[in-house]
């Protein structure tokens, strides 16, 4: 069994059935929404086919700016916290044992794989003033009597750092983990001391894997739409958030639509960024 | 006839011909060793055997029959690869037994073979261990036992023997070639050691650059080397240009060798004389003179290098025959005629 | 000594900010009564029963398994054939459909949970529960192919290449030697799809939000319109299910491995 180009057409068989399911079921969807956003709103169904820029017009306008302005600030937010928080982190963790490693992958794993809605509710839960964290403080003195913590900004960033953070622990788990230990060992032995050697040599090391993670963190904090919505004042909300509302609560497809495409692209820029940083760290290595 | 022929075999990669136009007979029952360099071309040589690779052009015959056409999986032959590839899904009697199941063997015949394959092996009742629960040289055998479980026509190894340490590789060359000659099985072992070579084959072929050198027994090889490649390949040597004087006499290090001819028509070439056939004298009439530039005392043996006529020479002696030369010391050197090969240069 | 102690405070605070929110929601799924307080006041399973016993949340807990087992296998069936013919050929333009197969998981949800919304809604299938499953199954499709892909990967072609020396045509082969070495990652690709189905939320309230309640919709909806502390035991038993799944990864399996890790590193 060589590796080889397929030659007759039954060797393309396997292709058949995956190629179809994502082509029909997510190529064409894609598809559509694209469409979608030229469409025009209709009161009575969904909307009706015909070609129109008035959604991407009114996509120009102060309040959805001043929303995208906020969105890209919380995600840029989001990230940088994540990543300056999970960076050491997973250094130390790259360097435990293998049975610390596994048990800890295990939790973040489950962490990460929590919904949204129980995050949200979780810190909610956490911030109220009934049953949160004001309790304690209250319990051991610190506060006369406890308050809520929400609706804020401060509570939105909390729930979604906790969103994103165990995502940024895998992202830079292989990057880490894989990091030649002799660098360090080098750099102690022309006498770095542990923090020193961190900052000098594993950090430049890694800065595109950084950069990367960043990008990659920064493009998952902005698909967040619940937590602004739980934890947040309205004026807390994100474009994630505008479009669930646009399209479940407004009715208005088309809009929502206009402001996916415009977030897509705007991933997909950013992913693509993420490419070539990692494209030449590969050449470069 | 009997045995395998490789008949005028090439395979290029693109622009890159790894194996060049390889004629080669291997007589029924022949341990063969190909040896070479990496990058010679002797592993994709033996993957072309086995199907594994196809050749560009060129055909493989076994006992008459043409198996260029015939697909890998039904050339009914063993091999062993360099990895071993010892199935880590299954345990040794599993791994050894694969070839018999998928041939539909019933089970109590199975069980049987795979017994006496055990035995043979000297792991007998080591059958429902795990592969990784082996040690280096068990799970050589195990890989050499699953190979033979269908008693083939070919044996192959890849560089059998090359992840194990110096000592169980020597224990398992003598094995091997123990084992071949008591099953009589056509064999052809790839390796880039040329003591494993010597050690196991009937038969050495040496190859460079996708092409073959010297097919010839191990002791022929050593002795008459065919050109400077095989001659500085197996073990070691001093290669020494040679020319004919006015009078035709042979002249190495400027001074003639009698007795040496030259191959008609050519006054120009290379010697090959081993360093165990340089003797190192006073400097006397008759000799090269040489000053001695360092000596390697190995215990078992003695290397002298000598500088004469702006080339090094190694002279290699045993320490019941000491010279009692040290670095310094002028010497004579003496070129025996019987034991200079003369090269196409 | 001082790096050690670093170490053991860094390790502390991520997981008392990690597991922070659900020691409070667990105290809260204790609650004796039907209010929000913590520390919980008497002691009470009685919440972790509503699951089972409460219909809504019954029907809530069945939909939200079914579509998770039917998605995630769904996905593994998209992902084997793919991931064994980008392995077993030289095709290097079908790397597209490895990209189409990764794409829904970087993008962020909403993009593709709209997708899903227009594309259901224009061929007039909108909210029958099987969208959902093919759905969940195309947005999560990234992890069975990424761990399938791996497990190829990770096979020594020297293996398959001795068994073809030892008689095996292809069909053998496949069945002897690459789906018995594959079988691990087939298993947690199916798991982590299974898992973040289980916990999806947006594609399933875009897609059957309105005919169907999943646990997640369930919980949300809860949230807007009545609390309970069942929401909480539910919540806990979620991360209970993940955490013994991935901890059963763990267990059979290479779970460093699976995330990024070196296959043959000793620690």
């Amino acid at each position: 069994m060589r590796r080889e180009p397929p030659r007759t057409i039954a060797d393309y068989a396997p292709l058949v059935f995956p190629a179809l399911m994502l082509i029909v079921f997510f190529v064409i969807p894609f598809s559509t929404m694209i469409a979608v956003s030229f469409f025009q709103r209709d009161q009575a169904g969904f909307y009706t086919p015909t070609f129109t820029l008035d959604n991407y017009e009114r996509f120009l306008s102060a309040f959805f700016g001043g929303v995208l302005g906020f969105s890209i600030m919380l995600a840029v937010l989001v990230a940088v916290v994540c990543v300056a928080v999970a960076f050491p982190f997973t250094y130390l963790l790259a360097r435990s044992s293998r049975r610390v490693q596994t048990v800890w992958l295990v939790a973040i794993l489950s962490v990460l794989s929590l919904s949204e809605v129980i995050i949200g509710f979780a810190w909610s839960t956490l911030f109220s003033r009934t049953a949160g964290i004001t309790n304690l403080l209250v319990a051991v003195g610190l506060m006369s009597e406890p308050q809520a913590l929400l609706p804020g900004f401060g509570a939105v960033l909390t729930g979604m750092v906790y969103q994103a953070l165990p995502y940024t622990i895998l992202v830079l788990y292989p990057a880490l983990v894989r990091l030649d230990p002799t660098l360090l060992e080098a750099a102690r032995t022309l006498g770095a001391s542990p923090a020193r050697a961190f900052l000098n040599v594993v950090v430049p090391a890694l800065r595109n894997t950084i950069v990367a993670t960043l990008i990659m963190v920064f493009v998952f904090a902005l698909g967040s739409y619940l937590l602004p919505q739980l934890l947040g004042r309205p004026q807390h909300w994100t474009l994630s958030v505008l479009i669930t509302d646009q399209a479940i609560y407004q009715s208005n497809m088309p809009f929502a639509a206009a402001m996916a495409v415009f977030l897509v692209l705007m991933s997909l820029a950013l992913v693509g960024l993420t490419l070539m940083i990692g494209g030449r760290r590969e050449a470069s290595a | 006839m009997s045995g395998l022929e490789l008949q005028d075999i090439s395979k290029r990669f693109g622009n890159f011909t790894a194996v060049d136009n390889v004629r080669l007979s291997v007589p029924h029952g022949t341990f063969v060793c190909m040896l070479g360099p990496s990058g010679c071309g002797k592993t994709t040589l033996l993957r072309m055997i086995a199907g594994l690779e196809e050749p560009s052009s060129g055909r493989v015959v076994l006992d008459g029959g043409d198996l260029t056409p015939v697909p890998t999986h039904k050339r009914n032959l063993g091999m062993v690869f360099q990895s071993l590839a010892l199935f880590p899904h299954l345990n040794v009697g599993e791994n050894i037994a694969y070839p018999l199941r998928i041939r539909g063997v019933d089970r109590g015949a199975q069980k049987k073979r795979v017994d006496e394959l055990l035995a043979m092996i000297h792991l007998t009742g080591y059958g429902d261990r795990p592969v990784s629960k082996l040690s280096g040289g068990q799970r050589q055998r195990v890989a050499i036992a699953r190979a033979l479980a269908i008693s083939p026509k070919l044996f192959l190894l890849d560089e059998p023997l090359s992840a194990l340490d110096a000592k169980l590789r020597e224990a398992m060359q003598v094995e091997l070639r123990q084992l071949q000659q008591q099953l009589g099985i056509t064999t052809i072992v790839v390796t880039h050691d040329q003591r494993e070579a010597m050690t196991m084959a009937d038969l050495v072929v040496v190859m460079g650059e996708g092409r073959i050198r010297q097919a010839a027994p191990p002791i022929e090889i050593y002795r008459r080397p065919a050109d400077a490649f095989v001659a500085d390949f197996i073990g070691s040597t001093n290669l020494l240009d040679v020319e004919a004087d006015g009078a035709g006499r042979a002249t190495v290090l400027g001074r003639a060798v009698p007795g040496l001819e030259m191959p008609s028509g050519k006054n120009k070439g290379v010697i090959s004389v081993r360093p165990e056939d340089v003797h190192l004298t006073a400097p006397a009439e008759g000799t090269v003179a040489g000053k001695v530039t360092f000596v390697r005392d190995l215990g078992g043996t003695i290397e002298t290098f000598v500088e004469a006529e702006g080339k090094t020479i190694v002279a290699v002696t045993t320490p019941r025959e000491r010279t009692g030369f040290s670095a310094g010391d002028p010497v004579g050197i003496v070129l025996p005629r019987e034991n200079c090969v003369v090269l196409d240069a | 000594m001082s790096a050690r102690l670093l170490k053991g405070t860094a390790f502390l605070v991520v997981a008392l900010f990690l597991i922070g929110p659900l020691v409070v929601v667990a105290g809260v799924s204790i609650n004796e009564k039907q209010a929000l307080t913590f520390p919980p006041q008497g002691f009470s399973l009685a919440w972790y029963g509503q699951i089972f016993t409460d219909p809504g949340w019954r029907a809530a807990l069945i939909a939200s398994l079914t579509l998770a087992a039917s998605s995630a296998a769904l996905a593994v069936l998209i992902a084997l054939p793919l991931a064994w013919f980008l392995w077993r050929r030289i095709a290097p333009w079908a790397n597209v459909f490895q990209l189409l197969g990764v794409a829904p998981f970087i993008l962020p949800p909403v993009i593709t949970a709209l997708g899903f919304l227009t594309f259901w809604a224009t061929v007039g299938a909108y909210g029958q529960p099987w969208t959902a499953a093919i759905s969940h199954a195309i947005f999560f499709v990234t992890l069975p192919l990424v761990t399938l892909s791996l497990g190829f990967n990770s096979i020594d072609r020297s293996l398959v290449e001795a068994a073809s020396t030892m008689g095996a045509d292809d069909r053998t082969v496949l069945r002897t030697v690459v789906l018995p070495l594959i079988l691990p990652y087939l298993v947690s690709g199916f798991a982590f799809a299974f898992v973040l189905s289980l916990n999806e939320y947006i594609v399933a309230y875009m897609t059957v939000g309105f005919t169907m309640e999943t646990l997640p919709i369930k919980i949300f909806n809860a949230l807007r319109y009545g609390y309970t502390p069942t929401m909480a035991s539910v919540s806990i038993f979620f991360v209970a299910l993940a955490a013994i799944i991935f901890g059963l990864i763990a267990r059979f399996g290479n779970l460093r491995k699976l995330l990024g890790a070196m296959s043959g590193d000793e620690k």
